[in-house]
């Protein structure tokens, strides 16, 4: 800040200052309470996450009615496994397979499937991610990791306020006589996002 | 508008089968106001203060505008459009206005050194 021009006033206190100047405003008119805060900030960052879309997927590997279901109505099925609220409207669901990828992205903001994902990864919310991935997939993926061959057809699903994308990865090989259960904890959020496989144990 | 159901925040192991797709996640907040900010916005439209869309859309602008014109220097920064968002949600709905945060986190920006940090003597600052 010290290039000539003058920041907005409200711009130039740091950002911390004024969250808790915030919160505390807030709090004494009564709208938030610290207290109940924590509490959704401790469910956001340890419960709701990964692991609710990782059961979604794991039933969905090992129920074929549940599975139609959730290619059908993402967020109706979603629901029906106890997942929903903010920004867990309007999921639709895509399935990948050894033919056809697809991966995530929110070219607009950071638009993202939270009670099934959690909370959006920082490369997520990375403009150069975003802009990058919608341009050359295949080569941000292999960057990522994720080799995919040439004949593998990649398709690039832009979320939105209407529509928040989610992965359904394929089953890999090798896990037939896994339970559900134990299929759950192969499932990764970046899996779900498009950028990974799951792998086999 | 559709009926939101309240946020399923299911009572989920933290342990067990299901706890190594949480190791994959990264830092989700990288400093604590980030999870403060994060909170107040769930919390206020949990309570009602404002619809998701309407935060939605001012959470929209606020990145529009700084990729449409990045301030030199300044890192892109996720939750500063956030907690902008949230600044703005709040003064069109009249709830709390921007001066008042401004004048609060002055004031709070003038507490003696040290205040938040527990000190092995009890003598007070």
């Amino acid at each position: 800040m010290s290039q000539g021009i003058t920041p907005e006033p409200n711009e130039r206190i740091p950002a911390p200052l004024r969250t808790e100047a915030l919160e505390q405003l807030l709090t004494e008119r009564g709208l938030v309470d610290p207290t109940v805060m924590d509490k959704f900030i401790a469910n956001y960052s340890t419960n709701v996450g990964p692991l609710n879309g990782a059961k979604v997927v794991a039933r969905a590997w090992t129920d074929p009615e549940y599975k139609r279901r959730l290619l059908a109505d993402g967020t109706s099925a979603v629901k029906e496994l106890g997942f929903g609220g903010p920004q867990g409207e309007h999921i639709v669901v895509v399935e990948n397979s050894a033919a056809t990828h697809n991966v995530v992205v929110c070219t607009l903001c950071s638009c993202y499937p939270w009670p099934v994902l959690g909370l959006p990864p920082s490369w997520y919310r990375d403009p150069a991610y975003r802009a990058r991935m919608v341009r050359e997939p295949r080569a941000v993926l292999a960057e990522m990791g994720l080799e995919l061959a040439d004949d593998v057809q990649i398709t690039v699903r832009d979320s939105s306020t209407e529509v928040r994308w989610l992965v359904l990865p394929e089953r890999p090989a090798g896990t037939e006589q896994l339970s559900e259960e134990e299929l759950v904890a192969l499932v990764t959020r970046d899996a779900m996002v498009g950028v990974a496989k799951v792998v086999a144990p | 508008m559709t009926a939101t159901p309240p946020p399923g925040f299911a009572p989920l192991d933290t342990d067990g089968p299901g706890a190594p797709p949480r190791s994959n996640g990264e830092l989700v907040f990288a400093e604590p106001w980030e999870g403060r900010a994060f909170g107040l916005v769930v919390a206020l439209y949990d309570a009602g203060v404002f619809t998701w869309p309407e935060f939605q859309a001012a959470l929209i602008a606020r990145i529009a505008a700084w990729e449409a014109a990045p301030p030199p220097g300044e890192c892109w920064s996720y939750y500063q459009h956030w907690l902008g968002a949230l600044e703005d949600v709040l003064a069109a709905a009249g709830t709390v206005a921007p001066a008042e945060v401004t004048s609060r986190a002055t004031a709070l920006a003038h507490r003696p050194a040290g205040h938040d940090h527990p000190h092995p003597h009890p003598h007070p600052h």
